[in-house]
């Protein structure tokens, strides 16, 4: 058995596979991550985070456009991304 | 129809009113070339020519959509047996809904799955009926299936579709439970789903064959905890605990007729996939009635929908709206009546009954299926 689990570091470049898609729910108003069996509904952080897993940029890279882009201290936004993408590497889906 | 887990409902916060349906599970057919005993179809299992045409389910899926779905299961019996489900599935797709495919994977070739896939399906979800070929033919009532569903993932690996294994576990498998979890590693499926069992439809007819012992439950949970936390990261277990050795029940379908929408072979809508063996509902018809007429005013999902059917002590327990008093399903299967509370809740009069029935029936005395045909279900619902 190869398979292991994906650490999530500032230099993984993630991207969603195939069978998870980013939606608008137009009848609930709401982003909503669609996947195996699971749908998660994404807050304002999270849909932004996800938005940018397209297998182009790395987590730093994304972290620091995030920061930018809400003005807000980079290492606490790296903080919260790298959580965010274990926790959807963790439940499978997200490649990194 | 393979699933027994109307419990896995998806994450989501659940919402003052249910004004859409999240999913619709979308039985094409009842034709399999497998036999589980333990199949949630009704025992009445419907005949070929009175399946729904193409023309309809792509009606059916259009409403879906509109009506506020996010998510069809195309499911059975063994869906692959429809030829037009390539149709579907890219129907499915042109108006966003993500497609699940729920298939025993013993009648698909490279060829199939290639345009079922190309027809831009989303997700397959793969059952087993044990971790190695004997007990799979056998428990499945099909010879060399177990070799099929092998290549079967591996083309479904193939293309890159994301893979869930089920396994319905009972007393003549569980003891393989730690190699059915190696089994979904082994085959690189990021989920595997868990499933106990349920007290209702053919499983309800095979109880005395498959519930398991008090012990093995036990010893079950353990192992599926264990593994948990030895696979974090690698596979997602899903599972879904039996609730007859329980204190409180399970939510079922995320509440009656508040998130799920089943349609049968022939058109019948039910608010679950199991609601048909309530023999004291009658169901509205697609395409007779809409979906969205069904969903918002027919009798049968309005009937225990909510917390205004409920009888005491559900009606003033803090749970009601976390449980929706249970399983309808179990409680007509048990007491008779679908009004009642499911007796897996230790506040139900019947909850003794329901233990006792549990602790009887794993200790059955024989390991023999009635299995799951046609003619098996027309003499029993003769009988
Ligand atoms: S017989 Fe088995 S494989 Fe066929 S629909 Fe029923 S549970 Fe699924
Ligand atoms: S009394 Fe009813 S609502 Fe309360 S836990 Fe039991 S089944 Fe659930």
């Amino acid at each position: 058995m190869t398979v292991e689990r994906i650490e999530i570091t500032e230099t993984s470049v993630p991207a969603l596979p195939r069978g998870v898609k980013l939606r608008f729910d137009k009848q609930r108003d709401q982003w909503v991550l669609l996947a195996p069996e699971r749908l998660f509904v994404l807050d304002n952080i999270a849909l932004e985070i996800v938005k940018r897993c397209k297998g182009e940029a790395n987590i730093d890279a994304i972290a620091e456009d995030l920061a930018k882009n809400f003005s807000a201290p980079k290492d606490v936004v790296l903080k919260d991304v790298i959580a965010l993408l274990q926790d959807l590497s963790d439940k499978r889906i997200l490649t990194a | 129809m393979t699933s027994q887990s109307p419990a896995t409902a998806p994450d989501i916060k659940p919402g003052t009113a249910p004004a859409f349906p999240l999913a619709i599970l979308a039985e094409l057919t009842h034709r399999c070339p497998l036999q589980c005993p333990y199949c949630s179809n009704p025992v009445a299992l419907e005949a070929a020519s009175a399946e729904l045409d193409t023309q309809t389910w792509l009606k059916a899926i259009e409403e879906a959509a509109d009506l506020g779905a996010l998510q069809i299961h195309l499911s059975g019996g063994e869906p692959t047996s429809r030829k037009d489900l390539e149709l579907l599935i890219a129907k499915a797709n042109e108006v966003g809904l993500y497609s699940n495919l729920i298939t025993a994977g013993v009648l698909v070739g490279e060829d199939r799955l290639n345009s079922l896939s190309d027809a831009g399906l989303d997700h397959v979800q793969l059952s087993f009926q044990d971790s190695e070929a004997a007990g799979c033919d056998r428990i499945g009532g099909f010879k060399g299936g177990f070799e099929k569903k092998l290549a079967f993932a591996d083309s479904v690996n193939a293309l890159g579709i994301p893979l869930t294994v089920n396994m319905v576990v009972h007393r003549q498998n569980l003891g393989n439970l730690e190699s059915m979890l190696e089994l979904a590693v082994k085959l690189s499926a990021r989920r595997v789903e868990i499933a106990h069992v349920q007290y209702y439809g053919w499983a309800y007819v095979n109880r005395a064959a498959l519930m398991p012992t008090r012990e093995q439950l036990e010893r079950a949970t353990e192992i599926v905890e264990a593994a948990r936390e030895d696979l974090k990261g690698i596979l997602v277990i899903d599972y879904v605990v039996p609730d007859y050795y329980a204190q409180r029940p399970k939510s079922c379908m995320g509440g009656w007729g508040q998130q799920f929408l089943n349609i049968s072979p022939a058109g019948k809508v039910l608010p679950c996939h199991a609601a048909e063996s309530i023999t004291s509902l009658s169901f509205d018809r697609f395409p007779e009635k809409s979906l969205r007429e069904i969903w918002e005013s027919s009798e049968a999902f309005l009937k225990y929908r909510g917390t205004d059917w409920m009888p005491e002590p559900c009606r003033g327990c803090e749970r009601r709206e976390i449980d929706w008093g249970g399983c309808r399903c179990q409680a007509f299967a048990i007491t008779g009546s679908a009004d009642n509370v499911d007796p897996a809740c230790v506040l139900s009069p019947d909850h003794a009954l329901l233990q006792a029935l549990a602790e009887e029936d794993s200790h059955g005395q024989s390991d023999d299926f009635l299995y799951r045909t046609r003619r098996a279900g027309l003499e029993l619902e003769g009988a």
